[in-house]
């Protein structure tokens, strides 16, 4: 069993999450937030799981669905939110927005709105590692989608011929905006892919952060040893619709109670409360003190400029010419 | 100094570089031991620096450019090869959406320090998938830079500036230059980007051209200088950044204008820059600009077919006299 510092931090980190992301919410309802949104709500255990696993200088790279990675991995809320607006004080300077929000300095590669992008990139990062000797791993997440196209196996067979320290990250919400994923996979799991890479697998419930952060340690430990990537697949499920105004009509009722009667944030608590790591009391101090975070991040992007116009013209290449 | 070919130019650049530079590496398709490049650039560096930094990859395109990627952002330089610069399509994104916008989506956080090298160009009889020149596709995206070295010792030292440069940059290469000879310095030394070079200095005409195309034009130069045509070549090395100051500085000179590439016409390169001259030398033209491309149409095979695609001596020597 985990200690109860680890039980502590995991619940934390999943509310953190969740917190960051009912902020969007809110702000995404005063019609403050333009453009589109792919929320991660209801899939919280998974980043905080992964990415309680890791080390501060260890990288994740992320996806379009990247709110809940970023911020797991240590980015400023108030930053992320600014960006999330279009303020130039965001992590972006307001060039980047929901689908590429990214910070760097937490050791996020990068947030991509081009579903299964982010695997050659994390294949990179890992051979940086392996090649400079850091020893840091890295985490790359993706969706049950994203694993139906070419650069998982690319990448998975890449990244298993050179022994990178690499942890796949299958977040399978069983969808890909509509489509279910038993329509696009053949297998029940999606891990069973991970076979023909030689790459160890396994297969998690994705709304239990503890189950997921077992999993991670064991990847990264793998990784770090320099034996080679495995991937983790989290079964989870989106609380909300694929992207802003998706009411998620097309899944099935039963399915959708069931999943949506296991929150994460519950689950982890209960986990918590019962191995004697925190009380209701103290959780509820925790949370109090994450919204007061969350409340002044909102208030710190809402109060932020916008960025001047013509910004748009800088940051192409690194000289102007 | 000694006179040596384009490929060995281009080898000695990327030799000196993986000597002064730890992070510098290679990774590509059949580029290491077995096989030294699909056309021979890289043999011996496999040898020289070990497996690790001379990397044989799988056929996997868009891994390759995405690793280098990865790899670039987070502090390696990587020189990423794809074996035919028409295969690149499988790489696109990793190129296009991901290396070029890295740094503006993520407002400056990141730099993507990699070179991609392949090799564009007919006149193999490899027909319609081994043999397209496609730079201007590339031209059209904002976030890379584009070199298009066509002699030997143009290419040593743009691509040690190619490995130097903190943004992602295309190196072009061409299959009938590399063997092409001249005389490059033995000892370091670099060429800015965005500086043309004129090859030939002329009065009456210029003529403006990249890789295989520079070389026909200044054979054609010296056939009308027989004639009393004076021409001047320019080739701009880089085509981003983009010398654009010799060019209408040549024109203003000269006031007509030729420009000669192998890609396909509609959207080449030649296009943008006849756009170019007529919006900042228009009153100086004094006669239309000339395009000399290949027709509209996939590379064909047979060598009676490919000749006739490739624009050859006589048609760039046409397209001048029809307007001096
Ligand atoms: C290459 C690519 N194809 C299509 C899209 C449009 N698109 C955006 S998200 C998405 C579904 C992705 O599903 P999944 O990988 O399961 O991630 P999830 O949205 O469930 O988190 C699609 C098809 C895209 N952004 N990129
Ligand atoms: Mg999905």
């Amino acid at each position: 069993m985990v200690s109860k510092k680890t039980l502590v931090e995991l619940y934390t980190r999943t509310l953190k999450v969740r917190l960051f992301e009912e902020k969007v919410w809110d702000l995404f309802g005063q019609n403050l937030v333009p453009g589109t949104l792919h929320l991660y709500l209801g899939q919280e255990a998974v980043a905080a799981g992964i990415t309680a696993a890791m080390k501060d200088s260890d990288w994740v790279q992320s996806t379009h669905r990247g709110h809940g990675h970023v911020i797991a991995k240590g980015a400023d809320p108030k930053k992320a939110l600014a960006e999330l607006l279009g303020k130039k004080t965001g992590s972006c300077k307001g060039k980047g927005g929901s689908m590429h929000i990214t910070e760097f300095d937490a050791g996020v590669l990068g947030a991509t709105g081009v579903v299964a992008s982010g695997l050659p990139i994390a294949v990179g990062a890992a051979l940086s590692s392996q090649m400079k000797g850091t020893n840091d791993v890295v985490a790359c997440f993706f969706g049950d989608g994203a694993s139906n196209n070419g650069t998982f196996g690319e990448s998975l067979n890449m990244a298993a011929i050179w022994k990178l320290p690499v942890i796949w990250v299958v977040e399978n919400n069983f969808y890909a905006m509509g489509t279910p994923i038993k329509l696009t996979c053949p297998s029940e799991n999606i891990a069973a892919r991970a076979d023909g890479y030689c790459t160890p697998n396994v297969v998690v419930d994705g709304n239990n952060a503890l189950e997921v952060y077992e999993a991670a340690v064991e990847a990264v430990k793998r990784a770090r040893d320099g034996d080679g990537p495995t991937l983790i697949e989290c079964k989870t499920y989106r609380k909300r619709g694929h992207s802003r105004f998706d009411p998620a009509k097309y899944r099935p009722k039963e399915e959708a109670e069931h999943w949506l009667s296991r929150d994460p944030v519950d689950i982890i608590k209960e986990i918590a409360i019962k191995e004697g790591a925190i009380t209701e009391k103290e959780a509820e101090k925790i949370r109090k003190k994450l919204e007061k975070e969350m409340e002044e991040a909102g208030k710190f992007a809402v109060e932020s400029d916008y960025p001047e116009p013509e910004k748009a013209l800088e940051d192409v290449y690194a000289e102007e010419f | 100094m000694a006179e040596i070919t384009y490929r060995e130019a281009l080898k000695a650049g990327l030799r000196e570089e993986m000597a002064r530079d730890k992070t510098v590496f290679l990774m590509g398709e059949d580029i290491g031991l077995n096989w030294g490049g699909a056309f021979k650039v890289t043999k011996g560096l496999a040898e020289e620096f070990g497996e690790d930094r001379v990397r044989d990859t799988p056929i996997s395109e868009n891994t390759i450019a995405g690793a280098a990627v990865g790899a670039a952002i987070t502090g390696l330089r990587p020189v990423a090869e794809i074996m035919f610069g028409d295969l690149i399509t499988l790489a696109m994104d990793q190129v296009c959406n991901q290396a070029a916008k890295m740094r503006y989506m993520f407002g400056g956080q990141t730099s993507v320090p990699l070179v991609i090298r392949t090799v564009f160009g007919g006149g193999k009889n490899i027909a319609s998938h081994h043999s397209q020149s496609l730079e201007s596709w590339f031209m059209h995206t904002p976030g890379l830079k584009i070199a298009v070295p066509a002699f030997a010792y143009d290419v040593k030292g743009l691509i040690k500036t190619a490995i130097r440069d903190p943004d992602p940059v295309m190196f072009f290469e061409h299959k009938l230059v590399y063997d092409k000879k001249e005389e490059v310095p033995d000892e370091d030394y670099t060429i800015p980007f965005g500086e043309a070079s004129v090859k030939r200095e002329g009065a009456d005409v210029t003529i403006w051209g990249t890789f295989l195309m520079v070389h026909k034009a200044l054979a054609v130069a010296e056939e009308l200088a027989k004639e009393g045509i004076s021409v001047e070549v320019i080739d701009p090395r880089t085509l981003v950044p983009l010398d654009k100051k010799t060019l209408i500085e040549s024109v203003k000179k000269t006031g007509r204008l030729v420009l000669v590439t192998e890609e396909t016409k509609t959207g080449a390169t030649t296009a943008e820059i006849a756009a170019i001259v007529q919006e900042e030398a228009f009153d100086w033209l004094d006669a239309p600009i000339k395009r000399v491309n290949a027709p509209d149409t996939p590379v064909p095979f047979a060598p009676s077919l490919e000749e006739y695609f490739i624009p050859d001596e006589k048609r760039i020597a046409q397209a001048v006299r029809d307007i001096v």
